[in-house]
Order: C-alpha cells, then structure tokens, then sequence
C-alpha cells in the first residue's frame, strides 16, 4: 500500500508541469471538441452520454491551460482512465457556456460519469482521496490502475 | 479506503508546491472578497471561513479579484453529498460566478470534518489558459 500512496503523492505533484513538459501524450484519449455542431439541451445530452467518461476542460489532455483542468487529466491518467472523451471550451465559446447552463455548474472543468455530472475539480479530487473514483470507474466496467496495483502488491 | 492520514500527508504535500500563490500583491481585501465573505456568512452560518484571494497566481492584472480559495465548514453540510455543498456555496455567490469570479475552489466541510484536517489547501499552479479569457467567466 505504501508504495501505491508515494505514487499518489508524486503524481499530485506533478500537477502544473503538465504544459511546460512538453505535454502529456494520453493515448486513446479523443480530442473532441471540434464535431459538436449546436448547443441544445438535448444535443449536450447526447454528448456527455456518448461516452463513459467525459470531461470539459480548459486546453487539450495533451495541453491544458488551466491548474483546474490539468489535475482533472492527472486524476484520471493516475487511474489509468485512457478512453475519454475531453472537449476543449476554449475552442468553443457556446460550448463554455452550454454546459455550464446544462448541468447548472458556473466553473469548468466538469466531469461526468456515465452521463451523470460529477463535479468539478475539488469533487474529483475528494473523489480521488476517499477512494470513491475507484468504485465509480468499477461501475463502468474500467479498472482503475491504482487497484491494479494495489492488487499486485498483496 | 485511504487513510485520514494519507489524505492529510497529501494535502500538505500539495500545499509545498506553491506557497507564493495565494494573495493579490497588496493584501488589501477588495470588494468582490468582502462581498464573498458577507454572503456565504448569511447563506451558511459557518463555523469556520477561510477565503483567499488566489488571483496573484494568475494572468490577471494586479489588484484582481477573479479566482479564489474558500473553506467553508457549516453544519449544514450534514448528509448532503459534496454535489449538494458546491451548489449550495454556489447558490449563494450567483451573481459574483456571473461576473467577477472566474475560478473559485471549494472546500465544504463539516466541522467534524474540518477538525481532522482544519486547513486550507493550495491550487494547482495556472497554466495560462486564463490569458485568452480574461474577463469572461
């Protein structure tokens, strides 16, 4: 257990290099943002249920632009979380402001599991510390990294 | 699943990134801070409030009032999820979200849980995005 909580620790750490690292390469991760077309209720419906994991951040995985932003991509890269969709609001000011209206939450990022709005930054994090994000990608069938981990180490 | 301790171990290695991050430059309180302070007060009668002025850290000019760090520990928080508690604090800054504030972290605490680990936390570093949005929320 002690060496997955170093792990933890040095990747909370890590947040903030993300951009001047010369970026993180999340492979499988879409960069969506740009195919969202309008900005109804219903189309935004349809984008945070298409897939399990979605998030709306400010700047790319590969590049955020925003502290907020980049630990919500640590978090899930930590949890081994490779397939998500993450739309950049920047590329898209009816979509910074669509999603705010949709899920009545004023500041970006936002997360949603399985269609179902999370929260933002703070609550993934809190999420993350509790141990409650483990057992919320098990419901989606994904397996995060740190319990493979901690599994190997029994 | 994680220990207190771990979280606690966590949070203070989080708060050793960057000390520097939290004031404006002047240390004066402005009038978006005061008007934070008065509303969550009347909203949530907190036992505790902490409120910082983070914008110092950020690509905004001196003297800005645009993001800010609040640890509100109420016992309203009692049996609502940390959904419920952001919206609350929320609810009662509206029109600050709307307009002036540009970031706000949040910490909703109960004082139960307030006392294993009573205190604020630092933000991650900015990363400039906040450049190309400046004045917009």
């Amino acid at each position: 257990m002690s060496g997955s909580l170093g792990r933890v620790s040095a990747a909370l750490l890590r947040w903030g290099r993300g951009a001047s690292g010369g970026g993180l390469l999340v492979p499988g991760v879409r960069a969506a943002g740009s195919d969202t077309g309008g900005r109804s209720a219903e189309q935004l419906d349809a984008l945070v249920k298409k897939d399990k994991v979605v998030v709306f951040i400010k700047g790319t995985p590969e590049q955020p632009q925003c502290g907020f932003s980049n630990a919500v991509v640590q978090i899930l890269r930590l949890h081994g979380v490779r397939d998500y969709a993450a739309y950049n609001v920047l590329d898209d000011p009816e979509l910074r402001q669509g999603i705010k209206d949709y899920s009545n939450w004023p500041t970006i990022p936002q997360v949603f599991l399985n269609g179902e709005f999370v929260g933002g930054c703070d609550i993934l994090l809190q999420m993350h510390q509790t141990g409650d994000l483990v057992e919320e990608l098990k419901k989606l069938g994904i397996c995060s990294a740190l319990l493979d981990e901690k599994q190997e180490q029994k | 699943m994680l220990s207190g301790q771990l979280i606690g171990r966590l949070v203070s290695m989080a708060g050793r990134i960057s000390l520097s991050r939290g004031s404006t430059g002047s240390g004066t309180i402005g009038p978006v801070e005061t008007a934070i302070r008065s509303k969550l007060e009347q909203a949530l009668n907190p036992e505790v409030l902490e409120l910082r002025n983070e914008s110092g850290g950020h690509a905004v000019p001196a003297g800005s009032e645009t993001h800010f760090r609040v640890a509100v520990v109420s016992s309203r928080f009692e049996g609502l999820s940390p959904l419920q508690r952001h919206r609350l604090i929320h609810d009662a800054l509206s029109e600050e979200l709307a307009g002036p504030v540009h970031a706000l972290a949040i910490q909703a605490r109960t004082p139960a849980q307030w006392r294993e680990n009573p205190q604020l936390d630092t933000s991650p570093p900015c990363l400039g995005g906040s450049k190309k949005t400046r004045g917009t929320p």
